[in-house]
């Protein structure tokens, strides 16, 4: 099964638990004055869950084809994924995600001044005399527009200081 | 109008206004030129410095100063390097870069200009000749209407994704309308589908989102496919002469005249937008030009280069009509100034040319200074502008995703936010991965509020689904979107029975 199929599968999937909680969990916990209303906070939800199984199994099923010719050549062929350089990018989410939990406890300067070295070092850059002045030139200017133009708090300094 | 244009007129010309617009065409043009960075992740870095202006009136301007750029710098890199940073650009590369290999790199920037130019203030005088009409038609409009309308918008965009990938479309926009019923609604106080996670009780935040779906699998596909960047060295210095012939002038004027139109009203109609305009003003224009010229087409031809740089910038122009008149975006770039003016504490609709004129016509002012500092100032500025395009990935990489890191967490001053911007991008690119349109995911997501809001008034008024039936007007327009929603299918199938059939005769 094409990856796309395997995608309408999963919404299809997540359709049917959004669609289990708006039909059954939400309205008994509804005063009972809003319960004459024509409209209840699930009436939505339950209209787009169904619509959402219909629109996620016309996809998963196939239905609808493209018409001849009309293929398209993917930017990126997903399954061979492996022959990109997959590894780089795994590692750069990951050093987003490690910037996302450091920005507080390390504070901005420290975290952003790691990101970005360490972010362009993993994409192979070795001017490393180069690379840190501009690392940290970027970093002192974007603290200093976020914090002093905007307005913006941004804590600079670790925690612990 | 006139009294509302002077209004307009006072409120654009104050200094602080005229140095945004000045400063949105140029970051925008700068930034548009890289490559993987489109006008919708431009506006959504910039929407935090927009919020934080405060100012509704000033932070629009920036705003479409800063989309205008974009599509400028897009076309610099088409022509330049064959490498656009916008789809809507796409179609100048075909003439534009041949001219550029010719060393007349110079002269196509200049064509390019003169178009976008020409393009863009065409499109402006007709906006302000349909703006108000529309508007002035949408006060009759009910809530029962403005549903019905908002899903014809949805529908048109779906339709637009292309045969075979309308039912994507159509999920895609369902999942947008979904995620956004996900906190605090505003017609019941209580929290919805949150799991119990306190960061989810005001709902997922759009920035964060409109990074997570444009900005940062633009930046993944960067990593995962290096592209060629920088150019052939010696070939993308040269940018010769930036004078045009008379005989070239009058060449282009006529297609400049028919594309600005043509142009304005593809970017009307939802979902169409700068793309299609432009690739459609390339073929109506080769189609109908001599045959002399025809031949000259894709090898460097003053009018494919024309054609597409003016239909794209009247189409920006368009796209701003159903945005200013009805608050409904036809495209991507449009939601998300959308998604700012509500955090403006505006609602776009036919009320704002009521209420707040001096937002609507200013923006309309702006958009004519926009235009000129596009022509003066860039014009002259593009041989060192275009030294960006020489910023090593290694560096360009790191700084997207910085930028991309910071749009999304200054907005909510929460970490929690990056995690779920990081979430939410590889969501994204496992998406693209699978060719499912990005863009309805969002303008779900922004028209989702509103929808559901004018929906339930409409149930309550006529307590229940009656008003489908009871308002002739709404049914109307549903039928129509099930129509756009079908027909693609329809057709395909079609043309595959007819394909069979000439398979079988053979």
């Amino acid at each position: 099964m094409a990856l796309d199929r395997w995608i309408a599968l999963i919404f299809v999937l997540l359709c049917l638990t959004y669609g289990y909680a708006a039909f059954f969990t939400m309205d008994h916990l509804l005063p009972p004055f809003m319960q004459r209303n024509p409209v209840w906070p699930s009436t939505f939800p339950k209209v787009l869950a169904a619509l959402g199984v219909i629109s996620g199994m016309v996809v998963l099923l196939g239905l609808e084809k493209p018409a001849p010719g009309a293929e398209k050549v993917p930017e990126i062929n997903y399954r061979r994924l492996t022959e990109y350089k997959l590894g780089q990018a795994l590692l750069l989410l990951g050093l987003m995600v490690a910037y996302a939990l450091t920005l507080r406890p390390l504070g901005f300067l420290v975290s952003t001044f790691a990101f970005l070295t360490l972010a362009a070092g993993l994409l192979g850059e070795r001017r490393f005399a180069v690379l840190l002045p501009v690392a940290a030139v970027a970093t002192g200017v974007v603290w200093y527009l976020v914090q002093e133009v905007l307005g913006i708090f941004l804590s600079p300094l670790p925690r612990i200081l | 109008m006139l009294e509302g244009l002077l209004i307009g007129l006072s409120t654009a010309v104050m200094p602080m206004n005229l140095l945004l617009v000045v400063a949105g065409c140029l970051i925008g043009t700068f930034i548009g030129m890289l490559p993987g960075l489109g006008p919708m992740s431009i506006i959504a870095i910039m929407i935090p410095v927009a919020i934080t202006i405060g100012d509704p009136t000033a932070a629009l301007i920036l705003l479409a100063g800063v989309y205008y750029g974009a599509i400028f710098g897009g076309s610099t890199s088409s022509i330049l390097l064959n490498a656009p940073g916008v789809a809507g650009t796409v179609a100048s590369s075909f003439d534009g870069y041949p001219m550029a290999r010719a060393g007349q790199a110079g002269k196509a920037l200049t064509v390019a200009a003169i178009a976008s130019f020409a393009g863009g203030t065409i499109g402006v005088v007709l906006l302000m000749i349909f703006a108000p009409m529309l508007s002035s038609l949408a006060l009759l409009f009910h809530s029962a209407e403005y549903f019905a309308l908002m899903v014809v918008g949805l529908s048109a965009i779906a339709a637009f994704a292309g045969t075979g990938q309308v039912f994507k479309a159509v999920t895609m926009t369902l999942l947008g309308l979904i995620m956004a019923t996900v906190g605090e609604g505003a017609l019941f106080n209580m929290p919805r589908f949150t799991m119990g996670i306190m960061d989810l009780q005001s709902g997922f935040s759009f920035i964060t989102l409109a990074m997570a779906l444009f900005a940062l699998p633009e930046a993944i596909f960067l990593v995962l496919k290096p592209r060629e960047m920088g150019g052939d060295g010696e070939k993308s210095g040269r940018i010769g002469g930036l004078r045009i012939t008379r005989a070239e002038a009058r060449a282009i004027t006529p297609v400049i005249g028919r594309q600005s139109v043509q142009g304005f009203f593809v970017g009307v109609l939802p979902g169409a937008g700068a793309t299609i305009a432009s690739f459609l003003g390339y073929a109506v224009e080769r189609n109908i030009a001599s045959k002399a010229d025809q031949e000259n087409f894709g090898h460097g031809s003053v009018k494919g280069l024309a054609a597409p740089e003016t239909a794209n910038n009247a189409a920006c122009t368009g796209s701003f009509v159903p945005l200013l008149t009805l608050g409904i975006p036809g495209s991507g770039t449009t939601a998300i100034l959308l998604g700012a003016l509500i955090a403006l504490n505006v609602s776009p609709g036919p009320r704002l040319m009521v209420d707040e004129p001096q937002i609507f016509w200013a923006v309309i002012i702006s958009m004519y200074i926009g235009n000129v500092v596009l022509l003066i100032l860039n014009l002259p500025l593009i041989p060192y502008i275009a030294k960006i395009l020489t910023i090593p990935r290694n560096y360009l990489i790191p700084f997207i995703l910085f930028f991309t890191m910071m749009g999304s967490y200054i907005g909510q001053n929460n970490a929690t936010e990056l995690l779920m911007l990081v979430g939410f991008g590889v969501v994204a690119t496992i998406l693209r991965f699978a060719d499912y349109p990005l863009a309805p995911v969002l303008i779900g997501f922004i028209l989702g509020r509103m929808m559901e809001d004018n929906f339930s008034r409409a149930m309550q008024l006529y307590d229940g689904f009656g008003f489908i039936l009871a308002r002739p007007m709404t049914l109307g327009l549903l039928i129509v979107a099930l129509i756009l929603l079908l027909l693609p299918s329809y057709r395909a199938q079609r043309a595959r029975r007819r394909a069979k059939g000439v398979a079988d005769g053979d």
